[in-house]
């Protein structure tokens, strides 16, 4: 007697056989048929054509009826919405049942049905459950909240179930307390900006409390809820992680590593001198391990979270390198993830383990796991110099094998070891030429063509082998076409004499038998080069190349801490923020890492490097990937390079932009394939002078008739109190920026309220959106006595490193004087940044408009503005707004204006003036549209003073 | 939050499809069928798989895929985590987990499927709990149910469901009070061709089967609890007094379950029992090679080595081998070839082992890999870890229990690399 029985099938028609069956007296006989539909339904077979009939089955004392009903009823209530009206009163009657089971299990189910009307049905009893004595029925009807809300998001607010149900978090019952929490905030991800989740020390501790009594999905509820809050200091920080820490010795992986999100993620305000940060640190490392043992679909997404952990925090799993060796029977996805952090573990203290490991590895069947594995290898010689040599010879050895895709693999590694130590290992070359035959890939072969080009001194044949290439040259693929093309230049700039005809061959067929864009550039401009100036083409093309570092994938530094919040999702898994995959975009919010609590003795902020240094810093170091100009001006930023200090003048290249890959190519870079427009781009040659932008010469082709700036200055805001006495032991900071003749300055007021004299002030800035640094030192002459006041103008630069900061026109300043140093951060309205020559011409205007994408355009109202069209533009002009058109349009005046930012950002604004209407209406297009915003506050600013 | 589920068989048909919230179409799997297409072996298929609409999370257990889906951003490991619970409740349920089990429990499936979520949300998960709102199903049940017309749901709210011990039902009776632990170490390990382990870790459990009446509370301590510092507790641990005390004290779930489980890293030294003597070569002229190994006990505190098996996927240009076991049984798969020799008992006087040839393709050249050799084995009344319990007390009842330890060791995945 199994339930196999119910999917046999008869010859009249089941559907038939059914009604009949449903429709019958004997109690027993009803059940059965019940079953058979549920059956039939398991398997997706449509069997809505009985609803009626089962639906009459309804009314019955029989709780497994009852329930097998009410699955049926779920399944299809959708589908006959009026039938589905018909159980209405069987619900709202066993909503008022004696038995809780029974009370829990009409809510429940009435949730499930997603028909409009019978919602409205549901309101009262569910109001009703949501106060219930019994817990049960209380749990089962705050998950109800968030099935209604699904289907009717405005019925709940209205219904106020919403505050009922924040209510429960403090309810007495820690289940109760949990699936509030799971409702809420299942509802708040499809509302970001409501504030439903509203987590205060109080709720916290509430949380908490739950959280050690509730089951194990509870806890992951609680748990994933309390990684959205930002504790106040450090203390509190520090004791959430303490009750959240027994959580990591729990049975359910889920648990462990939803605990791990929160303490990696408070960890951030703990300072790294505490005793308990270390404590902490060492107790992370076993339950990440121990998730290692569980099932392999657990092991894959614990993998792909440790890869984030051990780039944020590589010191938690250092000394647990053997727990990441590969098993032969291991699924292929484990194995690829393990690979992953073995070598992001690698260091010289286990690097003769790793190899010995990796070169077994290479010996495996499966084909993708192999090639990664010697890739791995390769890394491992970049990222540990020590062992490079080994791993050299390593590679040497699986070359010899002759298995194809080892020896591409091997061959593509190697160049990257040759770019890293030049010099070093060239003798391997005749060994890799050897192999030149069987190469079929296309990163091979331009590996290989790249080496060959790179060392053609050092190789005899070296146009023999090129030239062998060359035949087949249309059917290559781009990557190789690129690289052949100029490997053969630099082999005819090293060997003038012999190879003049092939160089012709090569740039012929380049240029005149290619359809390729890149490619025929590329040619051309050697070509050119090569006619113009041989000797200039020599310093181009064979021009010290950057070094390659050590890691090149990982994950980018404000990437990976948002990635750090979302530890234990989806997100997580994929190594993408949510609003990269998650559908629509819905309820997206950024989440950030909390910032360390600034607690005095905090060594580890930025801001306190010595204050008494120079200030005008040069950018020597190429801003992270993923800073603010890289978002601006959309480069293509290849993986760090860490090259000689070419980035100065990273802040005006905006307009070399254009030029950015052909230089590239010219410089010889290939490592990044095709057409990296590389960030390295400007030749090493132009000076990079303060005060004039680089891209001057090429912005004057641009704005050939730009407007002379209007000397009259900006508006100037009034000053502001930036620092209180309070907080500076005395020193009382206020100031403003001001915007005049071209030039930025900070207009300082210090005053000294303390009892002592002040001598010996220094100001730095912290790394900013826009580069601003200071000019010049802080100059105070004389000690500031008690109660004096000194008024100081510090000229700024904006050519400063740059780095994106929250909001974009925050300034973190630090102010040192005998007695201490100072933090403070300010704002700064955007308008001093807005260049004098930022006129842009009528068709240049207009097609940079139609340019820029639409989605990039921001509109915004200014209100009580009462000017005409005239005084606007005179009182922007004066702030270095300029109106580059005007319209007239029924009686609206249309302003079209544009402006530039010191780092060459163009914003093109369109003002909508009406006359009587003081509002005026703003939209803004700029390719960086982050700005947009500020710019509009900088019009509201200038426009109401 | 879960919003459906697809149970699927290796032939790839849907055999069982649930729906926490709205219907997914099945047509959904086929993003499904096309990853494993993709990958060679059903334990390759990766777990997560994207698609425009929804995302597939799915576990591979007893040749069956659980695949959820589920729509917005859910945290995978609870996923995961759930899906294996399903399994853990339908072996509990049945006995086994299979195809035509499901099929021919479908409704109670059904029914036990839609206790354990609610709208997505995890309801009664604890399989003490679903015991008790849905019975399982056993033959004299549903005998007396087709008679008196009395069903297996149960009409009451079950009693553990809400207390503070959620896993613990009241008012349990047992007329033989016992309480039974096993203490069960599996060894994974990787030998190299030498001979010298490259890592070697244990993951142990204790697993308990405690039948006691009343609400007894039980504590446990160990000779060395300084060697459990990696742990993962069922909920009804204190972990305070763990904290403090080193001693496991807890009130039992009814029946059976896992009172823990650790793990010994590899930064320990870890006794490796066993040894394998290998010979296996390749020649690259002759079509023959030469197949030898042996294995033998190393570390084993006296105790006898049992059921060792030992497996090893041989590389494709191997056609056949022909081998002589000097204990046991062996057999080659000339398709799959895959080699498995069932040993059976260690006798230190006489090792066993195998020997003969092995015959390769003829013309090819000798293969790039090394087969690894898998082993299994048992050491009964050993926890290789040196683990040992030192006494077991009870509180709060006053009946006086039979108590029993016992240990065991097993391989887990332990390889010898040639």
């Amino acid at each position: 007697m199994t339930d196999s029985k119910y999917f046999t099938t008869t010859k009249k028609g089941e559907i038939f056989e059914l009604k009949a069956e449903l429709n019958s007296d004997k109690k027993e006989k009803k059940k059965e048929a019940v079953k058979k539909v549920i059956a039939s339904m398991t398997v997706g077979k449509d069997v809505s054509a009985l609803f009626p009939d089962v639906v009459n089955c309804m009314q019955t004392d029989n709780l497994e009826l009852k329930k097998l009903v009410y699955l049926y009823l779920m399944n299809y209530a959708k589908s006959q919405p009026d039938m589905a009206i018909m159980a209405v009163n069987t619900f709202v009657k066993d909503c008022e049942d004696p038995n809780p089971l029974i009370r829990a299990l009409a809510v429940r189910t009435m949730g499930c049905i997603r028909v409009d009307k019978i919602t409205e049905y549901l309101c009262e009893p569910l109001r009703k459950c949501l106060k219930d004595e019994d817990p049960y029925v209380r749990k089962t009807a705050a998950v109800c909240v968030a099935k209604l809300h699904d289907i009717n998001a405005q019925l709940v607010e209205d219904q106020g179930f919403l505050d009922t149900l924040k209510d429960l978090i403090s309810d007495s019952n820690p289940m109760v307390v949990a699936n509030a929490v799971a409702a809420l905030s299942e509802i708040a991800e499809s509302h970001p900006s409501s504030n439903l989740l509203d987590l205060n020390p109080q709720s916290i501790n509430k949380l908490l409390t739950a959280l050690n009594e509730c089951t194990e999905w509870g806890q992951i509820f609680i748990l994933d809820c309390l990684a959205n809050y930002t504790p106040k200091d450090d203390r509190e920080a520090q004791s959430i992680c303490e009750r959240v820490t027994p959580r990591l010795s729990h049975a359910n992986s889920a648990v462990v590593l939803s605990a791990v999100k929160v303490l990696m993620k408070f960890m951030e305000m703990l300072s790294k001198d505490l005793d308990y940060y270390s404590t902490l640190l060492k107790k992370l490392a076993p339950p990440l391990v121990t998730l290692l043992s569980a099932e392999p679909e657990l092991q894959y997404v614990a993998l792909r979270n440790i890869n984030l952990i051990v780039q944020k925090r590589p010191e938690i799993l250092k000394h647990e390198m053997k727990v990441f060796f590969v098993k032969y029977n291991d699924p292929i996805y484990v194995k690829l993830e393990k690979l992953d952090i073995m070598i992001r573990l690698a260091s010289q203290a286990n690097i003769a383990q790793v190899l010995a490991e990796l070169k077994e590895y290479a010996t495996e069947v499966d084909v993708d796991f192999v090639r990664k594995a010697v890739r791995a290898i390769g890394r491992c010689a970049i990222k540990v110099e020590q062992s490079a040599e080994r791993c050299v010879s390593t590679l040497l050895d699986l070359i010899q094998t002759k298995v194809n895709y080892v020896v591409q693999e091997a061959i593509v590694v190697i160049k990257d070891i040759f770019r890293k130590y030049p010099n070093k290992y060239e003798s391997v070359i005749a060994t890799l030429c050897e192999n030149l035959d069987s190469l079929d890939e296309p990163e091979a072969r331009a590996a290989m063509i790249w080496i060959v080009g790179e060392y053609a001194e050092r190789i005899d044949n070296a146009d023999e082998l090129l030239e062998s290439f060359l035949e087949g040259f249309h059917d290559e693929s781009t990557q190789v076409q690129l690289q052949l093309l100029t490997a053969i230049v630099k082999l005819f700039l090293k060997k003038p004499t012999e190879t003049q005809e092939l160089v012709q061959q090569v740039l012929s067929l380049a240029t005149q038998d290619s359809d390729n864009p890149d490619l025929r550039d590329r040619g051309y401009i050697y070509w050119r080069l090569l006619s113009t100036d041989p000797v200039a083409a020599k310093e181009v093309v064979l021009a010290e190349k950057p070094l390659i570092s050590e890691e090149t994938d990982l994950i980018e530094p404000t990437l990976l801490d948002e990635l750090i919040c979302y530890i234990g999702t989806l997100a997580s898994v994929y190594h993408k923020p949510p609003s990269a995959f998650v559908e629509g975009g819905r309820g997206v919010v950024h989440k950030s890492l909390p910032p360390r609590t600034a607690s005095s003795e905090s060594t580890e902020s930025p801001e306190a490097a010595p204050t008494g240094a120079p200030s005008a810093e040069q950018a020597d170091v190429i801003p992270p990937q993923g800073d603010l100009l890289g978002d601006l001006l959309n480069l293509d930023l290849g993986p760090p390079v860490s090259g000689p200090p070419l980035a100065t003048t990273s802040v005006q290249m905006g307009p070399v932009d254009l030029l950015g890959g052909g230089l590239d190519s010219l410089m010889g870079d290939e490592s990044e394939g095709i057409t990296g427009t590389n960030f390295t781009a400007p030749p090493a040659a132009v000076p990079a002078t303060l005060g004039a932008p680089m891209g001057s010469g090429l912005n004057d082709l641009f704005d050939l008739n730009s407007g002379v700036g209007s000397l009259s200055g900006s508006y100037v805001a009034p000053k502001a109190v930036w620092l209180p006495a309070m907080k500076a032991k005395g020193l009382e900071i206020s100031g403003t920026f001001t915007r005049q003749v071209g030039s930025i300055t900070m207009d300082l007021q210090l005053t000294n309220k303390a009892l002592q004299a002040m001598t010996d002030f220094a100001i730095q800035f912290n790394r900013n959106s826009f580069g601003l640094a200071p000019a010049a030192p802080l100059q105070v002459h004389a000690p500031l006595s008690p109660n004096q006041t000194v008024e100081i103008s510090l000229p700024l630069s904006s050519v400063g490193s740059v780095m994106k900061m929250e909001p974009l026109n925050n300034l973190q300043v630090a102010v040192k004087n005998n007695i201490d140093v100072f933090y403070f951060s300010t704002l700064y309205s955007l308008h001093i940044l807005f260049v004098e020559d930022g006129k842009m011409d009528r068709q240049m205007f207009l097609a940079t408009w139609k340019d820029i994408p639409n989605e990039n355009e921001a509109q915004f109202q200014i209100r009580d503005c009462p000017l005409n069209s005239e005084a606007v533009s005179t009182k922007l002009q004066s702030s270095n707004i300029f109106t580059v058109a005007r319209r007239t349009v029924e009686g609206q005046d249309m302003l079209y204006q544009s402006l530039k930012l010191t780092n060459g950002i163009w914003v093109l604004a369109e003002l909508r003036v009406q006359p009587g209407n003081p509002s005026l209406t703003l939209s803004l297009k700029c390719r960086a549209p982050e700005v947009s915003q500020h710019v509009h506050q900088a019009y509201e600013t200038i426009l109401k003073n | 939050m879960i919003h459906s589920l697809f149970l699927i068989n290796s032939s790839g048909d849907i055999f069982l499809e649930k729906h926490w919230k709205s219907v997914v179409s099945r047509s959904v799997c086929d993003y499904f069928f096309e990853a494993q297409e993709r990958a060679t072996e059903a334990e390759n298929v990766p777990p997560v798989i994207p698609t425009p609409h929804h995302y597939l999370l799915s576990v591979y257990r007893h040749k069956i895929f659980f695949v959820a889906v589920i729509q917005t951003e859910v945290p995978p490991l609870f996923v995961i985590e759930f899906l294996h619970r399903v399994v853990d409740t339908f072996q509990d349920y049945f006995g086994v987990c299979s195809e035509p089990v499901i099929k021919d429990n479908v409704v109670v499936v059904y029914e036990v499927l839609e206790e354990m979520l609610d709208n997505g949300f995890p309801l009664a998960t604890e399989s003490n709990i679903l015991k008790e709102l849905i019975k399982p199903p056993t033959i004299l049940r549903t005998v007396v149910n087709t008679i008196t017309g009395s069903t297996n749901v149960g009409d009451q709210l079950p009693t553990g469901q809400l207390s503070v011990v959620p896993w613990r039902r009241t008012g349990v009776k047992y007329t033989n009070n016992e309480a039974y632990f096993d203490v069960i170490e599996e060894i994974d390990a990787i030998i190299d061709k030498s001979g010298s382990t490259i890592t070697a870790e244990i993951q142990g459990v204790i697993d308990a089967c405690v039948k006691l009446t009343g609400m007894p509370d039980l504590t446990l301590s160990f000779m060395n609890p300084r060697l459990l510092d990696d742990v993962s507790f069922h909920p009804c641990v204190r972990f305070k007094r763990w904290e403090s005390e080193r001693i496991l004290s807890f009130i039992p779930p009814d029946g059976n379950f896992r009172l823990l489980s650790y793990h010994v890293s590899a930064q320990n030294l870890v006794a490796i029992p066993v040894y394998v003597k290998h010979n296996i070569s390749f020649r690259d002229s002759s079509s023959l090679g030469r197949f030898e190994i042996t294995v033998g006990p190393k570390q084993t505190m006296g105790k006898a080595i049992e059921g060792v098996i030992v497996t090893s996927q041989m590389p494709k240009g191997v056609l056949n081998m022909s081998l002589t076991p000097s204990q046991g049984v062996h057999t080659f798969d000339p398709v799959t070839k895959m080699l498995s020799w069932d040993v059976g008992k260690i006798n230190p006087q006489k090792l066993p082992s195998l020997k003969g040839t092995m015959s390769l393709q003829a013309g090819a050249s000798k293969p790039d890999e090394n087969p690894t050799i898998n082993l299994q084995f048992k050491i009964q009344q050993l926890a290789i870890s040196g683990l040992k319990v030192n006494r077991l007390d009870m509180y709060g009842e006053k009946y006086k229990p039979f108590k029993g330890i016992k240990y065991m060791t097993k391989a887990g995945k332990f390889q010898v690399r040639t």
